[in-house]
């Protein structure tokens, strides 16, 4: 018993003094919609930040978030240049519902496809919605797990500090 | 990428508490050391092509609906994995998926107390673009004794996938993508005999399986098709006959701007592959069936009746239409309307018993692919959604589902069709900047088992910090006087960045929660939970 203490006081202690250093986006290798594979470590937006959010077809708090992403999108783009990179971690029970929807909501994002979660796995990611937002060298700089109708001003007060 | 730094820590943490009160009238369970606590850790530490990491977990004891065998604290996972020019390799436990997972899928989903992971060696080779060959070999996680503890049968698999537009620089520009991938899958777990009628059956030391995969898309349209098949596999879910399985599993759409269509059809027949022949529900699947109902997330329609694959076999069909009505039309108003109409259904296998020592041997046969005479599932469901103002967003559902308990036993009171409706309304209202409130309305209409049903849902947000939610489930409609229990649970939590912690109180129902062919019943409950979760 003393030792699960002392391990859980050990993590929780490197969770807030890592939560300080910038971590860099891992390299997992997942496939986009057209059956590409991706390189998450290789994304870019030509030095400019990137927003990664993680969602599933069944995750209503995610798709209110991307849904008010995409309001605020292109005033974003205007201002930072930013672009957003929508990861799935829908399995094969809804993977095929991913196109399909993303065209019937009009969702301007990149769209990655994390089917065996390795993606989330690799960031540590809990639970879906979770968001991150990456300097133009891919350091994660901010993160933030859950949505509430208000928490995108949250992002862009992060945001806007890469201002073109 | 990164380069000379002295490499970098992230991880995350999980824990559930829960303390469990006496109610005889829900029939909670309540173990003798009237609490349970889940708990888990990650680190995983990375430098250039170099990873590694652990997961540390705790169970003192398991909190009721996982697996009471679970006890202990230490080490469940850990890993080493480094990745040089076109070669990847893992040592250690490690998670993959083969096409659609129906040959082989390790996955967690630690919700659930739902963990495959594999335990051995895995390599990854890219000889040339577009070219993905993978080997791999161990076995699998079955418990957690203070450590992992592995389950009996080895398994030895290999993958080989082709992107053809990456391996043939000739199709490189071609608007349509095709990649086609190819698995064999083989366990060895050392076989005794069994007796059946008086007469002595040797069980096979090694099953192998094996599956051929093709994905196309061109534009908007996708199709993608996999075929398995597994030698004779006498199990304990098969009732130890030899006959060989087979799945399919085949998938067509097509959407543009506005508008999407789906369609899937499913049929397995003796698809239960495990690691251990005599072990059954969540133990050590090597594959993974999808369940054709879609996945949904409002309490009646949920966990009432949630439809899980039968893994044995089912022949099964899906059919998916999304539609946004344009803005500035009659249909469509201000702002646009989404509507999305979905129909799942599911039955039992065409077969014919066979009889003597057939019977024995195989069982049966399959007549055809097509529907057998048992209705497994039925579930047509439509969703309107309209944003009304800026502060107002309202939607519609509706279900209407035919479950067979007999197929899924959800329930034991009640064996046969359940027709039931659902109506749920939802709204979400910004009150002022930052705060928001969301509402459900859900109501079950059904004249067998439990009969109807009434949920009501008001959740209050507070951006960016805090949350409150009520939750009141009402079995008002119940046969029985006294079973009109209502359900009322509260919740309200914390969130800061990636941190989240949430206290609830109340009374649950007994759930249950079904993935990839198997379901785990959670025992109805009443007391206090605590959950922390916490990513870095």
């Amino acid at each position: 018993m003393k030792n699960l203490v002392l391990f859980f006081v050990a993590v929780l202690i490197s969770s807030v003094v890592f939560a300080q250093k910038t971590g860099k986006l891992p390299s997992v290798k997942i496939k986009d919609l057209q059956g590409n594979t991706v390189d998450t470590g290789t994304l870019s937006n030509d030095g400019k930040p990137i927003i990664v959010c993680f969602w599933a077809t069944w995750c209503s708090p995610c798709k209110r978030e991307l849904n008010t992403y995409q309001e605020l999108y292109e005033d974003w783009q205007d201002e930072t240049g930013v672009k957003i990179v929508a990861v799935s971690i829908d399995d094969q029970r809804s993977v095929s519902r991913v196109n399909p929807y993303i065209n019937s909501v009009e969702w301007d994002y990149e769209i990655l496809l994390d089917a065996n979660s390795d993606f989330k796995r690799a960031l540590g990611v809990n639970n879906v919605p979770h968001t991150f937002l990456l300097d133009g060298d891919l350091n994660i700089v901010w993160q933030h797990n859950n949505y509430a109708p208000g928490d995108e001003d949250e992002l862009y007060h992060e945001l806007i500090k890469f201002g073109k | 990428m990164a380069q000379d730094n002295p490499g970098f820590i992230n991880g995350n943490v999980q824990v559930l508490w829960q303390q469990y009160n006496e109610d005889t009238l829900i029939g909670a369970q309540v173990p003798a050391e009237k609490t349970g606590l889940n708990a888990f850790g990650n680190l995983l530490y990375t430098k250039g092509n170099f990873s590694a990491g652990i997961r540390y977990e705790t169970y003192l004891p398991p909190v009721l609906g996982y697996p009471g065998r679970f006890k202990g604290t230490g080490i469940g996972y850990r890993f080493a994995r480094y990745r040089h020019q076109n070669l990847d390799v893992t040592i250690g436990n490690f998670y993959d998926q083969f096409g659609s997972g129906l040959i082989y899928r390790t996955y967690e989903d630690r919700n659930l107390g739902l963990d495959n992971a594999m335990d051995g060696m895995r390599v990854i080779w890219t000889p040339i673009d577009g070219v993905t060959l993978k080997g791999l070999y161990g076995k699998q996680r079955l418990d957690f004794d203070s450590r992992l503890i592995n389950g009996d049968g080895t398994i030895r698999a290999f993958d080989g996938e082709v992107f053809l537009n990456d391996a043939f620089p000739a199709l490189q520009e071609k608007k349509t993508k095709i990649t086609i991938g190819g698995s064999f899958v083989s366990k060895f777990q050392a076989g005794e005999t069994i007796e059946k009628e008086g007469i002595e059956f040797t069980l096979p030391n090694n099953v192998g399986a094996s599956g051929g995969r093709i994905n196309v898309i061109h534009g908007g349209f996708t199709l993608f098709g996999e075929y398995v098949q597994k030698i004779n596999d006498p199990n304990a879910d098969n009732g130890f006959i030899y006959k060989d399985g087979q799945g399919i599993f085949a998938q067509a759409g097509y959407s543009q701007r506005g508008f999407g269509v789906n369609l899937i059809a499913k049929t397995v027949d003796n698809m239960s592959f495990r690691s251990d022949r005599d072990l059954l529900l969540f133990d050590v699947p090597i594959n993974f069936i999808p369940t054709v109902t879609k996945q949904h997330t409002y309490n009646l329609a949920a966990t009432l009746y949630p439809y899980a694959t039968v893994i044995n076999g089912e022949s099964s069909y899906s059919a998916e239409v999304f539609y946004k009505f344009k803005k500035d039309t009659p249909l469509g108003g201000k702002y646009g309307t989404n509507i999305a109409i979905n129909y799942a259904a599911a039955n039992s296998l065409d077969t014919t018993r066979l009889s003597g020592t057939d019977g024995l041997v195989d069982g049966y046969k399959r007549n055809s692919w097509l529907f057998g005479d048992q209705i497994y599932v039925r579930d047509f469901n439509v969703e309107v959604k309209k944003k009304i103002n800026k502060k107002l967003k309202l939607s519609y559902t509706y279900f209407n589902f035919v479950f067979n308990t007999a197929a899924t036993p959800v329930t034991t009171d009640f064996k046969g069709l359940v027709y039931a409706d659902i109506h749920v309304a939802e709204m979400t209202y910004k009150i002022k900047p930052k705060h928001s409130v969301r509402a459900e309305a859900q109501t079950l209409f059904t004249n067998q088992d439990k009969g109807d049903w009434a949920t009501v849902l008001i959740e209050y947000n507070w951006s960016p910090h805090w949350f409150f939610s009520v939750l009141d489930q009402y079995n008002y409609g119940n046969p029985d006087p006294d079973k009109q229990v209502h359900y009322l649970y509260g919740t309200m939590g914390y969130i800061n960045g990636s941190n989240r912690i949430s206290v609830g109180y109340g009374k649950r129902r007994e759930g249950i929660f079904c993935v990839g062919g198997v379901c785990r019943a959670v025992p109805a409950s009443n007391g206090l939970e605590i959950t922390v979760t916490s990513s870095f």
